[in-house]
């Protein structure tokens, strides 16, 4: 949002002071995820914004592969983030650490972006790399420990094409190296199961184009948003996203929009239902198989407290539905190509200084 | 000759780079300021929705969020 904040000023703007209260719920697939999360950011001197958030994700997993293959579990991951936002000029430098604790995952990561305003503010290109470390257990194995290493290099710019239209290109180029499957995973070879066997690199690339249009009147505000992703990796997966929505304030301070997304993929080279040959790797992930999803989803926003030049609180809701469908990917149950509805919701507060 | 070209080509361009002039000037910015033109209302929201699909999905990145994530399983 760097390009809005520039009105003719040199200096980059900072993010302004917030603090974000949410609780989320995912249910679907036999799967429940909820749980709060809190976010606080503060700038100091008018040169740094410090900000540090907890995000704790309590997950009721009966999946389709924990009823089939094992017991169903419950188990908690905490997220903590602290970054750091420091203006120089017309750049922002953003430094970021994040921890992600289960108790048979840790993770960490650090990463570095830097934003510049070029074109008289019209303009602004930001460049970001993350380097992440993964350390994978298993419950009941004392003996099993692996490592995972992420690299994220990514590459985006924002352009202002008129008053009233917003266009933005990201390309994003990811690389993995280490245990990079589940060590409760089962694959399928000739019927019978056998622990998945996964390369130890990935390496994958995606592109995304965004455009968001001011389609409003005077006296009515309305935006259209579209966007597209193009990904692709060396495990041979391809896939397709697509997005649009449509928003309007429809009384004052009330925003609401509907959107949809559709995303589409291929499966994974070493990926199989049930494999009749036997191969180096072979998984029966169905994060790797060949299904698609459509989402529909509705937000609505209110602002209910404003003191100008002081704060705006605002509260939301947003609600998704989500019907996942496999391709290749067989519920043992019924002997039928696996496909669930998901229900995503969001309560949250956002409050702006 | 084709050296030329490109000469004068480079020479266009980089001309072209020292004359843009913002053609969208600044007080013509108002509506892209509006909350309705962000593409992002909560950083919380974005990273639950970010979290709930690439848990799920096998694409991922190119989200146009800087820091990118957790590898969380």
């Amino acid at each position: 949002m760097g390009v809005l904040a520039a009105s003719g000023a040199e200096a980059a703007t900072l993010p302004e002071d917030q603090a974000e209260a949410l609780v989320h719920v995912y249910q679907g697939g036999g799967v429940t995820a909820s749980g709060p999360a809190l976010l606080v950011r503060k700038s100091m001197a008018d040169k740094v914004s410090l900000s540090g958030s907890v995000y704790v994700d309590m997950v009721s997993n009966a999946s389709i592969d924990v009823v089939t293959t094992a017991s169903p579990f419950r188990e908690t991951r905490t997220q903590v983030d602290v970054g750091m936002d420091y203006a120089v000029r017309d750049s922002i430098i953003t430094l970021g650490l994040a921890n992600s604790s289960e108790p048979d995952y840790k993770a960490s990561t650090a990463s570095l972006d830097v934003s510049q305003e070029v074109f008289g503010g019209m303009t602004t290109v930001s460049l970001g790399f993350t380097r992440g470390a993964d350390k994978v257990l298993k419950h009941g194995d004392p003996l099993f420990a692996d490592t995972a290493k992420h690299w994220q290099y990514r590459l985006g710019a924002t352009q202002i094409l008129t008053p009233r239209w917003l266009m933005s290109a990201n390309v994003e180029a990811i690389s993995d190296d280490g245990f990079l499957g589940s060590p409760y995973r089962v694959a399928r070879v000739f019927g019978a199961a056998v622990p998945e066997r996964n390369p130890r690199t990935r390496s994958s690339r995606a592109i995304k184009l965004r455009s968001i249009t001011d389609v409003g009147s005077e006296s009515t505000r309305a935006a259209v948003r579209a966007e597209y992703r193009y990904f692709w990796d060396n495990w041979d997966i391809r896939a397709h996203t697509a997005e649009a929505g449509y928003s309007r304030y429809v009384q004052a301070g009330w925003l609401a929009e509907g959107f949809t997304r559709f995303y589409t993929q291929r499966h994974a080279l070493f990926y199989s239902d049930n494999a009749t040959t036997e191969t180096t790797y072979v998984s029966r992930n169905r994060q790797l198989s060949s299904f698609h999803s459509v989402a529909l989803g509705l937000k609505l926003s209110r602002e209910f407290t404003r003191v100008k030049g002081q704060y705006t609180v605002k509260a939301h809701v947003d609600y998704e539905r989500v019907a996942y469908r496999f391709s290749d990917f067989t519920d043992l149950r019924t002997g039928s190509p696996y496909s669930y509805d998901a229900n995503v919701l969001r309560l949250y507060l956002t409050a702006a200084f | 000759m084709n050296k030329l070209l490109c000469l004068i080509a480079v020479s266009v361009l980089l001309g072209g780079c020292a004359s843009v002039e913002p053609w969208v000037k600044p007080y013509e910015r108002e509506r892209l300021a509006d909350p309705i033109m962000q593409w992002s209302h909560s950083a919380l929201a974005d990273k639950h929705r970010e979290h709930t699909l690439v848990v799920r999905e096998g694409a991922r990145g190119a989200t146009g969020v800087q820091g990118g994530g957790c590898g969380c399983n």
